[in-house]
């Protein structure tokens, strides 16, 4: 049984993990902003198998609510085993080319309001001297692409800052997993027509709940995607700005 | 808006349809832009033809509602959001003891189609169909409103909905009586018969003891081996077996996952193979009588243990044909549509003949009713098979019988108004803005 926090919980792919550790009886404590759909989500996993289940509505972008948080879940699951950060906004790249203070509130969601909460899992993790810390990421932090680089260029920020941290904190037995996912079929990309590299929430969950178990310290899912980003990584910048990506 | 193609169970249809997410129970109704254009929820996708088809119009994915709301484990009773699948209920609650009322022949539907399809299983002759076991649900309509229905509260809405191919509105959720289980196994007996009046007898010498019955029937071969086949029938094990016997049994482990892996060029059903197919089959056991121990999962889901099966039909796909006829003429019918099928010479791979029982539907659509059911799976070969169509078609509307229209893509208008006598009634509830291929081709005049 393991005590497990998860921010933005109601996301497809943190739900989909929350099953998996549902079914395996583990606590859950879930964060998320929408109460309504955090309340049900507890519900579904309580009736799944999770011994305990916790919630607290959040907002990532408040970060003076981060503190206590972590206050919060560490006391209602007795503990900390494992965090898993999940939440974020697809941004509309088309918008962010114009609009200067959607550009950096996206940047804000998805990349300093990550930094500002691993921070503080990070200390108290490493004083603990275990725990896992797994956070979502993108392939499209790997390389800016001119389809998505505003998002991009967060989730880069997210790697380079779990790298890091992962570094400095596998001295302490604290292990940290940078997720990388492709296309996911969620609700939220119902309308679009799916090809053969879209993945299923599912299936990504399996992935990343592995990954920790494992240890494994950077996560392509599905992995096809490792060889996919080693090619766009490896295109040299001359043939890149020609490319239409 | 883009859309996309979407295909059903039997891939003969793939019409391009906008497809829109729920992102959950409480979010509104998500409609097209277009303000004349209809939706349909569309859950897992296997509806045989057009009724989980909305040509020209949009869907709404049913399955993204999957969250469980409430299990009590002492009563059995279980509220689920509609797109949660048989098959995850089934892996919730037969370790605490409880199992699904009714189960049609795959655990791969959603709570909302198996509602919208009142569909049935092996102990229909007992416990009536889905919709019998639903003690309320909500439904979502398109202005926006919500109605919880149950028997007793909205029974009109109720009785609309449970059947009502969903066309009366989105089930955001429903309530499911459930029934015990000692464990996960069946006992049961599987008999070879030689003709219908054999099978009719074992049939009514079977209903009072045994709560599932079902039996294959072989239709590829005429004269004296018309109408022989293989009755199946079964209960719950009970709580003393031998517990070494059941731990070896297959399915006890976990879901076979072998899959079709592509579409075959060709349909793979065809006369030289469906020969060879029927005659292995009839044979496949030793005795006449045979009786074993069975998880639950081959007994009840046999093809679900081969994923995407649909596919050896090949790129035109299949059409299903399934009938019900009432008992009065149930003998003679029943040999009537087998011969016409054998000298047809297009005879199925899968034949399944039961008999219902006389729990009434609840819904004003639902498709069972007393008398003698036969399915049976037909490769696609266009105008040829049309004509065998219209000729069974014929033999059940004289008969006073009806046709299921989950397993429909083509029947008219004419029979389905004469098999579904309450239609105009139920046209009522139909909403303004939910449409479906089947239902558009049905309600044309005549």
């Amino acid at each position: 049984m393991k005590k497990i926090l998860i921010v933005g919980a109601t996301s497809a792919m943190a739900e989909a993990c929350a099953r998996l550790w549902a079914q395996q009886g583990d606590h859950l404590f879930l964060a998320a902003r929408n109460a309504q759909q955090l309340q049900s989500l507890a519900a579904d996993l309580q009736t799944r198998g999770a011994t305990k289940v916790g919630t607290r509505v959040f907002d990532a972008n408040q970060h003076d609510q981060h503190a206590a948080l972590l206050a919060e879940a560490t006391q209602t699951l007795g503990g900390l085993d494992t965090v898993l950060i999940a939440h974020g906004t697809l941004t509309d790249q088309d918008r962010a080319q114009h609009d200067v203070p959607y550009a950096l509130a996206e940047i804000g969601t998805n990349g300093l309001s990550v930094v500002a909460l691993l921070t503080l899992v990070a200390n108290q993790l490493e004083q603990q001297g275990r725990g896992a810390i797994a956070v979502i990421s993108s392939v499209a932090g790997d390389r800016g692409r001119q389809s998505n680089y505003v998002y991009g260029s967060a989730k880069a920020m997210v790697s380079a800052f779990t790298s890091g941290l992962r570094q400095r904190l596998a001295k302490k037995g604290v292990h940290v997993v940078t997720v990388k996912p492709g296309f996911v079929d969620t609700p939220m990309t119902a309308h679009l027509p799916k090809g053969p590299l879209w993945a299923k929430p599912e299936q990504v969950a399996k992935d990343i709940s592995q990954a920790i178990d494992k240890g494994r310290r950077i996560v392509y899912t599905p992995g096809f995607w490792q060889l996919i980003m080693l090619i766009i990584k490896t295109i040299p910048e001359f043939v890149f700005v020609k490319l239409k990506l | 808006m883009a859309t996309q193609a979407v295909t059903s169970w039997g891939r003969v249809f793939r019409p391009d349809q906008q497809v829109l997410g729920m992102p959950s129970r409480h979010a509104s109704l998500p409609l097209p832009a277009d303000g004349l254009a209809t939706v349909l929820p569309h859950g897992n996708g296997r509806s045989y033809g057009d009724s989980n088809l909305n040509p020209g119009g949009a869907l709404v994915l049913g399955r993204q509602l999957d969250r469980f709301i409430a299990f009590d484990q002492s009563t059995g009773l279980i509220t689920c959001e509609a797109g949660v699948l048989l098959s995850e209920i089934l892996r919730l609650i037969v370790p605490q003891g409880w199992f699904l009322p009714v189960t049609p022949g795959t655990q791969f539907v959603t709570v909302g189609g198996a509602i919208a399809n009142d569909v049935h299983g092996k102990n229909h002759h007992l416990v009536g169909s889905f919709g019998n076991h639903v003690t309320q649900l909500e439904l979502l309509r398109s202005d926006g409103s919500r109605r919880v229905c149950s028997p007793t509260q909205d029974a009109d809405w109720f009785a609309a909905t449970v059947g009502g191919l969903g066309l009366t509105g989105m089930i955001t959720w429903a309530q499911i009586q459930l029934r015990r289980i000692a464990n996960p196994y069946l006992q049961t007996e599987s008999i070879r018969f030689r003709s219908l009046e054999e099978f009719f007898e074992l049939s009514q010498a079977s209903e009072a003891d045994y709560e599932y019955t079902v039996s294959w029937i072989d239709c590829a071969f005429a004269g004296k081996r018309l109408g022989r086949g293989l009755f199946n029938r079964a209960n719950h094990a009970p709580a003393v077996m031998n517990p070494a016997l059941a731990a070896k049994l297959p399915g006890a482990i976990d879901e076979s996952s072998r899959r079709v892996p592509f579409t075959p060029p060709l349909s793979l059903i065809n006369t030289l193979s469906l020969k060879a197919f029927n005659l292995a089959y009839f044979n496949r056991q030793q005795g006449d009588r045979v009786q074993a121990l069975q998880h639950y999962r081959p007994f009840f889901y046999p093809l679900d243990a081969l994923l995407e099966w649909n596919r050896i039909y090949g790129p035109k796909g299949f059409y299903q044909y399934q009938c019900v006829v009432p008992p009065q003429q149930a003998l003679p019918v029943t040999r009537q549509l087998l011969q016409t099928i054998v000298d047809s010479g297009m005879g199925s791979f899968l034949a399944v003949l039961k008999q219902f029982g006389t729990p009434p539907s609840r819904g004003m659509l639902s498709f069972p009713m007393p008398g003698t059911t036969l399915a049976l799976d037909f490769p696609n070969q266009g105008e040829r098979l049309h004509r065998l169509f219209a000729q069974l078609d014929g033999i059940v509307q004289a008969a006073g019988g009806r046709l299921y229209p989950a397993k429909d893509g083509r029947m008219g208008a004419q029979i389905f108004k004469s098999g579904h006598t309450q239609w105009s009634a139920f046209s009522q509830f139909v909403d303004p803005r939910f449409s479906s291929g089947f239902w558009r081709r049905v309600m044309e005049s005549t």
